[in-house]
């Protein structure tokens, strides 16, 4: 397998930097430079910037494009403004998820952008061409020719507009993107910036061709922005409650009971695929939920260690740290129904011994979005 | 380059024993706290209990990923290292210098079976 692992327009730079590297998704990526804490609270206190060239884009396009990714995607792109991102999934029929994305209204009418997780991209690309039929619309995959930086933490806007000449930046919201051109490879290539990431710090997203990705990531570390690996990517949206597909979101898990049905418009929306499954999911009721788990002991509870109730196993931590910004040992689980409400007391089974947690929330840290 | 401790014995699962009166001090090596980064838990037995030599009795874990200890000697646990429970970073700061558990050894011809410094440095890459 090693062998077909892709490298992204990065890779000679991470491994220059003495990165530690690991398979993910399909990529050799970056796992740490220096330390995940100290990445960790960069990110939390002044800066980092990620390579994450891993992630996919597909491109939807042509005069059915709106009525297709409502048709496809969770969330209701109806009248959705250009320059707007939305978060939300594909779903199976079953209401268990393809994958989780941002959707990006393009600036051109009938032109949206699909940003997706790397692990998922030929799955997701053969999904929504094989959903099309009826359709006009075109599908691209155009994940080989883009590359992405995540900037991310309270100054990262500084480091964009006086580092890399970004001016338009500072005017994003949240969940908002513009765009630059760029000369790459004597042609037009545009460059993406979006006010999103994968944190819980305010940050900005930027895509464009490897030429321009290169220039940016050594503009950034020459000025002091700390280069942050996958370690920390992971720590860091783990504490804002933020879900990674196959721990906290998978195809057999659906979104509500991940605890994410505000991005299911199953009332605004009249048809999408998996809407019935969800309905119906509602009508019934939830039979288990993900929720945040803080254990007392210091024991640090990992993805697959099982929750039990008296020694009976009633869920199962789907992502679990000792926080480095709370420093305290919490996970997010997937419980039986019966132990969701918050105050609910369980034991997580760690090696050997059982200790005591108590159902909480699951963001475990206060996020700081920009709004 | 990790650190190796002449005068003290090795397991090939990277701890390290000290032998004080018939006790048994035990840590892990540099090069086990190097290879995990930093420390965020240690996990424990308990004082009186019973270790059998190349079993688990305890673990160290970083961020990222837990790591098993496994006992290069059989015996009783009489002491562990309290300091650890609240500064895991301990052992990342000198590995050598911050002992886990001391065990009161059942059979001392175990540590004959245990590597001097030289041949353990040399599984050390």
């Amino acid at each position: 397998m090693e062998e077909n692992l892709l490298k992204t327009c990065l890779y000679d730079k991470h491994v220059a930097l003495g990165a530690l590297m690991s398979p993910f998704g399909g990529f050799m990526m970056p796992i740490q430079y220096s330390s995940i804490t100290e990445e960790h609270n960069a990110v939390r206190n002044a800066a980092g910037v990620f390579d994450v060239s891993h992630m996919g884009e597909i491109f939807i396009f042509g005069p059915d494009a709106e009525k297709f990714v409502n048709h496809v995607f969770t969330n209701n792109v109806t009248g959705m403004p250009s320059g707007k991102i939305l978060y939300g999934m594909l779903l199976y029929p079953n209401g268990t998820v393809v994958d989780d994305l941002l959707v990006y209204k393009e600036f051109e009418p009938n032109r949206y952008l699909l940003v997706v997780n790397a692990s998922n991209i030929a799955k997701d690309y053969e999904w929504l061409c094989a959903q099309a039929e009826g359709f006009e619309v075109d599908i691209i995959n155009d994940s080989d020719d883009w590359a992405e930086i995540a900037v991310q933490g309270p100054l990262a806007e500084k480091f964009l507009v006086e580092t890399l000449g970004f001016a338009k930046a500072a005017d994003l919201s949240f969940y908002t993107y513009c765009e630059y051109e760029r000369v790459c490879d004597n042609h037009q290539h545009r460059l993406i910036i979006s006010r999103t990431g994968y944190t819980g710090e305010d940050g900005f997203e930027i895509y464009c061709c490897p030429d321009a990705v290169n220039e940016m990531w050594d503009k950034l570390l020459a000025a002091g922005v700390v280069p942050c690996g996958l370690g920390c990517r992971d720590t860091l949206r783990f504490e804002a409650g933020l879900p990674l597909y196959g721990h906290e979101l998978s195809d057999s898990i659906t979104p509500l009971e991940a605890g994410l049905g505000i991005f299911v418009k199953a009332k605004d929306k009249e048809e999408f695929i998996g809407r019935d499954a969800i309905l119906a999911q509602k009508e019934a009721g939830l039979t288990r939920k993900i929720v945040g788990i803080e254990l007392q002991d210091k024991a640090i509870p990992r993805a697959g260690y099982p929750v039990e109730v008296d020694g009976v196993q009633v869920g199962e931590v789907t992502t679990g740290y000792r926080s480095i910004s709370t420093d305290r040992s919490v996970c997010m689980a997937m419980v039986d129904k019966a132990y969701t409400e918050l105050g609910s007391q369980v034991q997580i089974r760690i090696r050997k011994k059982v200790f005591p947690g108590i159902v909480t929330k699951k963001r475990f840290y206060e996020t700081n979005y920009k709004k | 380059m990790s650190k190796v401790i002449e005068g003290l014995l090795y397991s090939e699962s990277h701890e390290w024993v000290k032998v004080e009166d018939g006790i048994a001090v035990i840590g892990i090596t540099d090069f086990a706290q190097h290879e995990m980064g930093d420390l965020s838990y240690v996990d424990m037995p308990e004082v009186d209990d019973e270790l059998t030599k190349g079993e688990e009795f305890g673990a160290v874990e970083s961020v990222k990923a837990a790591s098993d200890l496994f006992s290069p000697v059989s015996g009783t646990v009489v002491e562990i290292n309290e300091a650890l429970e609240d500064a895991p970073e301990l052992l990342n700061e000198d590995a050598f210098a911050n002992w886990i558990i001391k065990v009161q050894m059942s059979d001392e011809s175990e540590l004959e079976e245990l590597m001097d410094a030289a041949a353990y440095q040399a599984i050390c890459k």
